[in-house]
């Protein structure tokens, strides 16, 4: 078996598995299993991407999306106590129209990838890069170079989804408990404590 | 690598982006008591220095001059300063329209004009962007910040039901307008408008490449609010507070308009005889379905969503007349957006604590009440009709003049008699202002500067009949430059 050919069935292999698993993510019942799903797909594009030399992009999906992102989202689908969906309740008068439309827009685009493949060749090889040749630099240079305008919007669009999101849920409510800093500093000795002056007293037992 | 000279184009944006964060900070120590003065001063004080500043780099630059920045994704040309413009007048009256609304409602938060302010960010972003990634970036700015500003009074479950269908259908044509783009890029290897555009004229007939611009043109209709993308659109101005619904009419407006402008006219100009079709019925389909349905509305937010509708339609069909077509387009956008602000503004001036005069009952005897504020609506609601003497109407007659002279005169002939269906509503809240009893004899409350503005926005439909040729011709100027 050749390095190219055992490229090729690796290839295969890895995207039947991303795409198996991704199907599994929306038609699985239990949500737990549909975040597990994802986490397979993950793993398999990862794998897509190391067949291609881009070993910092792969290492990096697994460390966010797989160690971060969905295990956050594991913990939040547990702590929510999210109901099985019955196939019953996804079934709306619409199913057979959304279907029938789906499945023609899927034959569409076969054909029209089947026509294109006919018509023209693949893209060429893929460009071998030697050892010394670090992935990281070539990333950094795109996003802070080539795309420094479009990485910054990207940044004020995630200010913006953080401002809006504690804008819709900080709510101050009568029974809640929270603590106001600046009331405390500011309080008033005065307001609490009165300070009574009183004639000092003769202990009882001593006299006798 | 670039140097600091080299920002200045993107002047305007750095300070609408930095003013967005003061006034994110400073509103944090504004009260309700203090009804935001502070803030919305900020905010107008902002969009003055970007007139400025965006008029005097205009003016500097030679004639159809275009500056490409950040290499590439940042685009300053003619078409975009003027839009631009238009962008920040529209925001001063917003500013004080939703000032007026939330001090109603004793809603006033810092957050509310931050927000407005980083959606003008995203607006300009949109408007000038020249790489399909910096124009998907502006399109979700804007799109999350209005997102928030529909769902901002938690308490009211119409508002939040709104944001909710606002944000998924949203996110749902976001989805396809990014599908279209990978496909385009598939096809085209380039994300690049104008490379694009030279990669188009390369290989022309390409299934991919069509295919991608069918789906790219339905984001864009989704954005417009054009049919069938439009259902969206009367939900979601009903349900949102009368402030956001103001800003939702607004500046997106331009912006969609801006991106249709960019990626149609310009990246996609070589298959012309491609989308010419499908943008024709996405018109004809709006004009028609917006003035019906805005018939038998009660609601008057829904009925001026609907009217939006057949509004976005109308531009729509500049598009098919060409290069003359764009212009005319262009000037029926800047016009209509004048009149809806307007419109919009006044429905918010009747509006008192917690409830919002949508209904056309709610404006009955409003001469009796108010003699000026009816004669206001009144302008806006005839400009709006598109009755001769107001700009509406010469907005229209540049539209038709466009479309006719490429031979499309069955869909002049077709837009009229709809346009003329829906002179009817607006005819209605008229009759309803000037001979029905009032039921209320509250007086209206504003305050001096929102009844000025409302005063300028609304005679404006007057006003702008002096630099009518002027402004019209300018339109063609910088669309030409494209």
């Amino acid at each position: 078996m050749t390095p190219e050919l055992l490229q090729q069935v690796l290839f295969y292999l890895f995207g039947a598995i991303a795409i198996g698993s991704g199907m599994a993510v929306v038609s699985v019942k239990n949500t737990v299993y549909s975040a597990l799903f994802l986490v397979l797909c993950f793993f398999n594009v990862a794998i897509l991407w190391l067949l291609i030399e881009a070993e910092f992009l792969a290492i990096i999906l697994v460390l966010v999306y797989v160690g971060a992102v969905m295990v956050l989202f594991l913990f939040v689908i547990m702590m929510l106590d999210v109901k099985k969906v019955t196939r019953s309740q996804l079934k709306s008068g619409y199913t057979k129209a959304a279907l029938l439309i789906a499945a023609a827009m899927l034959v569409q685009l076969i054909m029209l990838f089947a026509y294109r493949l006919k018509s023209q060749l693949p893209a060429d090889d893929l460009i071998r890069q030697g050892a010394d040749y670090s992935n990281v630099t070539e990333i950094g240079r795109s996003i802070f170079i080539d795309y420094v305008y479009p990485f910054e919007i990207a940044a004020v669009i995630l200010l913006v989804a953080i401002i809006a999101a504690i804008m819709l849920t900080i709510r101050k409510r009568p029974e809640n408990k929270q603590i106001d800093a600046s009331k405390q500093i500011h309080v008033n000795p005065a307001d609490r404590l009165r300070m009574v002056s009183m004639d000092a007293e003769k202990g009882d037992g001593e006299e006798s | 690598m670039f140097g600091w000279s080299e920002l200045i184009p993107a002047l305007p944006e750095l300070l609408v982006l930095a003013m967005a964060c003061v006034v994110l900070v400073v509103g944090l120590y504004s009260t309700n008591k203090s009804g935001g003065g502070f803030i919305v001063f900020l905010s107008v004080l902002t969009m003055l220095f970007a007139i400025i500043i965006t008029a005097k780099d205009h003016v500097a630059t030679v004639e159809f001059s275009r500056q490409l920045l950040f290499n590439g994704t940042f685009i300053r040309d003619g078409f975009g300063d003027m839009l631009k413009i238009v962008v920040y007048i529209l925001m001063i009256a917003v500013f004080f329209y939703a000032k007026q609304s939330l001090r109603t409602n004793q809603n006033v938060r810092g957050e509310y004009f931050a927000l407005l302010l980083f959606a003008t960010l995203g607006c300009m972003v949109m408007i000038s962007g020249y790489n399909f990634i910096s124009l998907y970036l502006g399109l979700e700015l804007v799109a999350l910040s209005s997102y928030a500003l529909v769902a901002y009074s938690r308490t009211d479950i119409k508002g939040n039901e709104a944001a909710m269908k606002y944000f998924i259908l949203g996110a749902m044509a976001s989805g396809l307008f990014l599908y279209g783009v990978s496909l385009l890029y598939g096809a085209t290897g380039t994300l690049q408008i104008d490379e694009m555009a030279s990669a188009i004229a390369r290989q022309d007939n390409d299934m991919l490449m069509v295919l991608g611009l069918i789906f790219v043109l339905v984001g864009i209709a989704f954005k417009l609010g054009a049919v069938p993308f439009h259902m969206w659109l009367p939900d979601v101005y009903q349900g949102a507070p009368i402030a956001t619904t103001t800003f939702l009419s607004s500046a997106p407006k331009i912006a969609a308009f801006a991106l249709a402008v960019r990626i149609l006219s310009e990246g996609m100009e070589n298959i012309f005889d491609y989308w010419q079709p499908m943008v024709a019925s996405l018109a004809i389909l709006s004009i028609i379905i917006g003035n019906i349905f805005a018939l038998q509305q009660e609601n008057l937010k829904r009925m001026f969503a609907y009217s939006t509708i057949s509004h976005i339609g109308f531009m729509l069909l500049g598009f098919v007349g060409g290069a003359d077509g764009v212009a005319a387009s262009m000037f029926y956008m800047i016009v209509y957006l004048i009149m809806a602000v307007g419109g919009f503004g006044l429905i918010m001036l009747l509006s008192t604590k917690g409830i919002e005069a949508e209904n056309i009952s709610d404006f009955k005897g409003l001469n009796q009440r108010n003699g000026w504020y009816a004669f206001l609506m009144l302008l806006i609601l005839f400009s709006m009709a598109g009755i001769p003497p107001l700009v509406g109407f010469f907005a229209k007659l540049y539209v038709l003049q466009a479309i006719i002279a490429q031979g499309y005169i069955w869909l002049a002939v077709t837009a009229v008699i709809f346009a003329v269906i829906g002179a009817f509503y607006y005819l209605r809240v008229v009759k309803v202002m000037y001979f029905d009893e009032s039921e209320t004899d509250q007086a209206i409350d504003v305050s001096f500067d929102v009844k000025a503005i409302l005063s300028v926005n609304a005679l404006a439909q007057l006003g702008l009949l002096v630099i009518l040729p002027v402004l019209f011709q300018y339109c063609i100027y910088v669309t030409q430059s494209l």
